[in-house]
């Protein structure tokens, strides 16, 4: 059976160690994460150890090794965000959800990741949503916003 | 081309492409070190070995700064010297701090330093490190709590080993080693070899453990608990006593080992000899019948696994010779337990092996007869050593005593089984005299002692030219095997065992030891070849009477039910 990353793997006929990102990375594009069948999969296309593969995916924030949700939400945690309280925010989110950082509930719905800054220091602290900015955020509009996400699946 | 180097105002010659730390190491001076490993390309990572070079406005790390000639280095400065203790420190900053449960309490690298830099008072205190206990293994222990992420048993795993089952995985302060996937031992390629054990500073990696069981099933009136112990425990248990290195004590563990309480004491070695008949006359089939050449030892269960993973393709190529612990366990269980009228269930059978691999060979399910396990625990040479401790026997005042018979009677060609090279020279022994029908001239095999990597010879046996080749370190191994799947077809017979130098290296041996060491270990195994009467495996008597009584044949149908084994493919994760 063809596997589904076949087509990227195909795109690197003679690879070597070098090109391990550049893969993994498309790999990420095409799946959402890196799954552990396609982590073993580059392994055995690049002839090296999947616990290696798995040290340099680790290493970078990129990657993510579990499949995203329907709502991927990043919460920004770069500077600005950090002085106008973005860990409570997290803090906040991670409750509201019942995962933690890096993880997907339960029903699929929400992914949550930790970003180092998204550029819109001035909207801080921020959090997106499949790319939909929600600025200023606090406690309070963070139950408003998860519940109008929630209320989005109900309708539909 | 030689330079001169100066030394804290000392005058040293140094070659060049050396190291600063080769340079004071030829000349009797030393840096502490942590991240070195000698043999291996330098890392540089841990900055223990730093010193100050005359010029430079940084410190340098001694293990991975080349020599320059007129180069002034001061090795313990005062700057060096805080320098060094700020590292040790920080270590200690996020350690969990419980030595005195700690299995290496006064056997750890990490207190050393801490000891000999002088830190008698927490300077730098810092979130203590949380990490579940990794016990998926059935031979290794990880605890990533006490790591402090020297990085050696990553390396060995790799570049030793060739099995890269762990990887520094994360980043910054939230760096640790783990598997992949986070999966656990159990569910990685790891072959149990325990190298990693050997070459860990503190107490992040240990054996699992079969002390408990084994002291319950000793205080159990209806058990007959038999221990055997493998050939090379009896020149390295010595040292965990404080005596040197090499020392040969057999006759003081058979002593210590009855003190214990075991009922009956029994020598690996005479297995060992077991497995020389089935393994010496399996290469004589095969050279006579056309069979799979070149056949490979099965001795070794870390290799055994390995195989199963990273070379599929040679399983048939294995021979399929259970190794000497589960050979003498067969045999305990059926013949054994047969003569003396016990009950096998009734019998708990332990063994002492240098190795924490056998723990995992033991558990393995084609190790069973009719439900029974063989061996129903393993120690490692620290369990033995601790297990001595506790019952608080001092082995300075033992008086030597002999196995028991008819299972701990060796011939000298078991015993040199601890050593890489031996028992490819075991059995060429035995195979001479089965294709020949006379014994060698001389009994030593050329070119295959010693703890080099790889050694490889050409054996003249009668009429046939037998190619050889003797490997240690499975990176050595995975070489040479794929130098026979493409094409090469002058080898007929492989050893392979997993830790370098062999058994007498192996991963459940007393850790500390240098190359030195084990060198006197491996000169002490070949020495009581050399003192032997009896130095091949077929002359032994008890093994003859075996096969009339008992066995039959080499080969035959009671060998094959209870001495031989198969092989499963394993996926890698």
């Amino acid at each position: 059976m063809r596997s589904e990353i076949q087509d990227i793997l195909d795109k690197y006929p003679s690879a070597g160690h070098d090109s391990l990102i550049p893969i993994l990375q498309q790999v990420q594009e095409h799946l959402g994460f890196l799954s552990e069948e396609s982590v073993v999969e580059v392994g055995k296309f690049l002839k090296m150890p999947t616990s290696k593969i798995f040290g340099v995916a680790t290493f970078y924030n990129q990657f993510r090794f579990t499949q995203p949700g329907k709502y991927h939400v990043q919460v920004c945690r770069g500077t600005a965000c950090h002085v106008l309280g973005s860990a409570t925010v997290l803090d906040e989110i991670e409750k509201n959800l019942k995962v933690k950082a890096g993880m997907t509930t339960k029903d699929k719905l929400f992914s949550l990741e930790v970003v180092a800054c998204i550029g819109a220091c001035g909207l801080a602290p921020v959090i997106s949503i499949n790319g939909e900015f929600h600025a200023k955020v606090n406690s309070e509009s963070i139950k408003t916003i998860f519940e109008a996400y929630r209320n989005r699946e109900v309708v539909s | 081309m030689n330079f001169t180097i100066e030394v804290n105002n000392n005058k040293l010659s140094a070659n060049k492409g050396e190291t600063i730390l080769d340079a004071l190491q030829r000349n009797g001076m030393s840096v502490p070190t942590l991240c070195h490993m000698k043999g291996l390309f330098p890392t540089g990572s841990c900055r223990m070995c730093v010193v100050e070079v005359e010029g430079r406005r940084n410190l340098v790390t001694a293990c991975s700064e080349p020599v320059t000639d007129g180069m002034k280095i001061s090795t313990h400065s005062s700057r060096v010297i805080e320098s060094r203790k700020t590292i040790v420190e920080l270590l200690l900053s996020n350690h969990p701090d419980d030595c005195l449960y700690c299995e290496r309490n006064g056997n750890c690298e990490l207190q050393k330093l801490s000891e000999d830099l002088n830190i008698r008072e927490r300077r730098i205190s810092g979130q203590k490190n949380n990490y579940k206990l990794d016990v998926s293994s059935a031979s290794i222990v990880r605890d990533p709590a006490k790591c402090i992420l020297c990085g050696r048993c990553v390396r060995v795993c790799e570049e030793i080993e060739g099995v890269s089952a762990i990887e520094f995985v994360g980043r910054g302060s939230k760096t640790f080693i783990d598997t992949a996937f986070n999966h656990g031992l159990n569910l990685s390629s790891c072959v149990n070899c325990g190298q990693c054990i050997m070459v860990c500073p503190t107490g992040a990696l240990k054996e699992k453990s079969h002390l408990a069981e084994t002291k319950d099933n000793l205080n159990d009136p209806n058990k007959t608990v038999i221990i055997q112990y493998a050939p090379s425990i009896s020149v390295t248990l010595a040292e965990e006593f404080g005596f040197k290195p090499g020392q040969n004590i057999i006759g003081i563990m058979n002593a210590a080992l009855r003190r214990i309480g075991f009922d009956y004491v029994f020598d690996t070695s005479f297995s060992a000899d077991l497995t020389i008949m089935e393994e010496a006359s399996e290469l004589v089939h095969r050279v006579k019948s056309g069979g799979t050449l070149p056949m490979v030892t099965s001795c070794c269960p870390a290799w055994v696994k390995f195989a199963e993973e990273f070379h599929q393709d040679m399983l048939d190529n294995l021979s399929t010779c259970k190794s000497p612990q589960q050979m003498m366990g067969a045999i305990v269980k059926s013949y054994f337990a047969q003569t003396e009228g016990i009950d096998p269930e009734k019998i708990y059978s332990v063994s002492v092996m240098p190795c924490t691999a056998k723990k995992f060979e033991q558990q393995r399910e084609e190790m069973t007869q009719n439900g029974i396990s063989d061996v129903d625990a393993v120690l490692t040479t620290r369990e033995l050593a601790r297990l001595i401790r506790l019952h608080g026997i001092d082995i300075h005042k033992l008086e030597p005593e002999i196995a028991d018979s008819p299972l701990g009677t060796r011939s000298s060609a078991g015993k040199i089984f601890g050593a890489s090279g031996g028992v490819m020279e075991a059995a060429i022994r035995t195979a001479h005299y089965l294709i020949t029908g006379k014994e060698m001239v001389k009994f030593q095999v050329r070119g295959v002692r010693g703890l080099e990597g790889r050694k490889e010879a050409k054996v003249q046996i009668g009429e046939l030219e037998v190619g050889v080749a003797v490997v240690s370190g499975l990176q050595n191994a995975s070489l040479l095997m794929e130098e026979i799947k493409n094409g090469r077809n002058d080898i007929h017979f492989i050893e392979v065992m997993a830790c370098p130098g062999g058994c007498i290296n192996g991963g459940g041996q007393p850790i500390g030891a240098d190359e030195e060491a084990i060198r006197a270990r491996m000169t002490t195994l070949y020495d009581i070849d050399e003192k032997d009467a009896i130095k091949v495996s077929h002359k032994n008597p008890y093994i003859v009477e075996l096969y009339d009584k008992f066995l039959g044949k080499p080969l035959g149908h009671k060998s094959h039910e209870l001495l031989h084994t198969h092989y499963q493919k394993r996926e890698i994760k």
